[in-house]
């Protein structure tokens, strides 16, 4: 019983860590691994796409992590691999999209919609402070019947 | 004042409205990714070839060319195989086929039960020159003009509405420019 709770203990300790990169991928140098890894994590495996190439089972994503590491390790900066893959694939293949300005609307909308709708609730708050109308009073007739209404009730 | 922010909904309708309509009606495909390669010079590439000779990109120089990815074990490249035996018998249009990865004897298995539309076969197991050209799969289809650079790439397998609307008429403006 021990045993198989110690088993289960593991599984889940290590269920989260399962990834797409296999043990013959990685490279000797720790810090170049390192590297790979989150290089490999900020790109978009082009089969599944909403993977990135670190987490893909694709066998192009396979391609693309062995390729990497191969181009570190023969001296590539970060940037230039980034800048080898993009020039094959396109943008597309970041997941983050650089801010330039073909994506300004992209990184800045948002927070052009907010500021409309701050200064849509500003307008707002201003106009009604300014001009709200004193209450109007009840004539005489209005306030006769008021008066019946509240005796017919109780 | 007031008539025109109660209006803003309707106009921010419109706007979105002639967005839509805009993006629906011009046929756009949003799942196509533009390749960067288009107009670049093609990648430069050797591969062993099916034949004795190797293939490398000065074979596809001073003619317009197309270059199909295809693969033995990829049913869409045999749907597509077809409409490339056309083309080549047809249309004379020269293509080159790379084979990517594939063994040799599954490559000449498929062209041995087909039929080769193909000038020339290289062999890509490794799949190291479908990264040079982008791909995402197979097929795929470049059009190579005169000067050795990228002008049309084809994500897809190839349909007959592509060549003969799209395909043959850049083909013959290359041929004569």
């Amino acid at each position: 019983m021990k045993r198989v709770l110690l088993l289960l203990a593991l599984l889940v300790a290590f269920a989260g860590r399962a990834i797409a990169v296999e043990p013959n991928e990685r490279l000797a140098d720790p810090t170049l691994e390192a590297r790979a890894r989150a290089i490999s994590k900020e790109l978009r495996c082009l089969v599944c796409q909403n993977e990135s190439i670190d987490d893909s089972n694709a066998a192009l994503a396979h391609d693309l992590r062995v390729l990497l590491r191969e181009r570190l390790g023969a001296g590539d900066s970060d940037q230039q691999v980034r800048d080898f893959l993009v020039g094959r694939y396109g943008q597309f293949v970041l997941l983050r999209p650089p801010v330039e300005p073909a994506t300004y609307a992209l990184w800045f909308g948002p927070f052009a919609v907010l500021a409309l709708g701050v200064l849509g609730i500003a307008v707002y708050l201003r106009r009604r402070a300014a001009g709200e109308p004193a209450p109007v009073q009840l004539d005489e007739s209005e306030r006769r019947r008021l008066a019946h209404l509240l005796k017919e009730d109780g | 004042m007031c008539r025109l922010l109660y209006s803003l909904p309707v106009a921010l309708f419109v706007v979105l409205a002639a967005y839509f309509g805009v993006a629906l009606v011009s046929g756009r495909d949003p799942h196509a990714i533009p390749s960067p390669l288009v107009s670049e010079p093609t990648p430069s590439f050797e591969l062993a070839s099916l034949d004795a000779a190797a293939l490398s990109e000065e074979a596809l120089k001073g003619q317009v060319t197309l270059v199909n990815f295809f693969a033995s074990w990829c049913l869409p490249c045999r749907a597509e195989h077809p409409l490339l035996m056309r083309l080549a018998e047809q249309e004379h249009v020269p293509i080159y086929g790379i084979a990517y990865k594939d063994k040799r004897a599954d490559t000449e298995r498929f062209i041995a039960g087909l039929g080769s539309p193909f000038r020339r076969i290289g062999l890509d197991e490794q799949g190291r020159v479908g990264v040079e050209f982008g791909i995402t799969g197979v097929p795929e289809t470049f059009v190579i003009d005169k000067a050795g650079r990228i002008r049309r790439h084809y994500g897809a397998p190839l349909t007959a509405d592509q060549v003969r609307n799209d395909l043959m008429p850049l083909i013959r403006e290359l041929a004569r420019g």
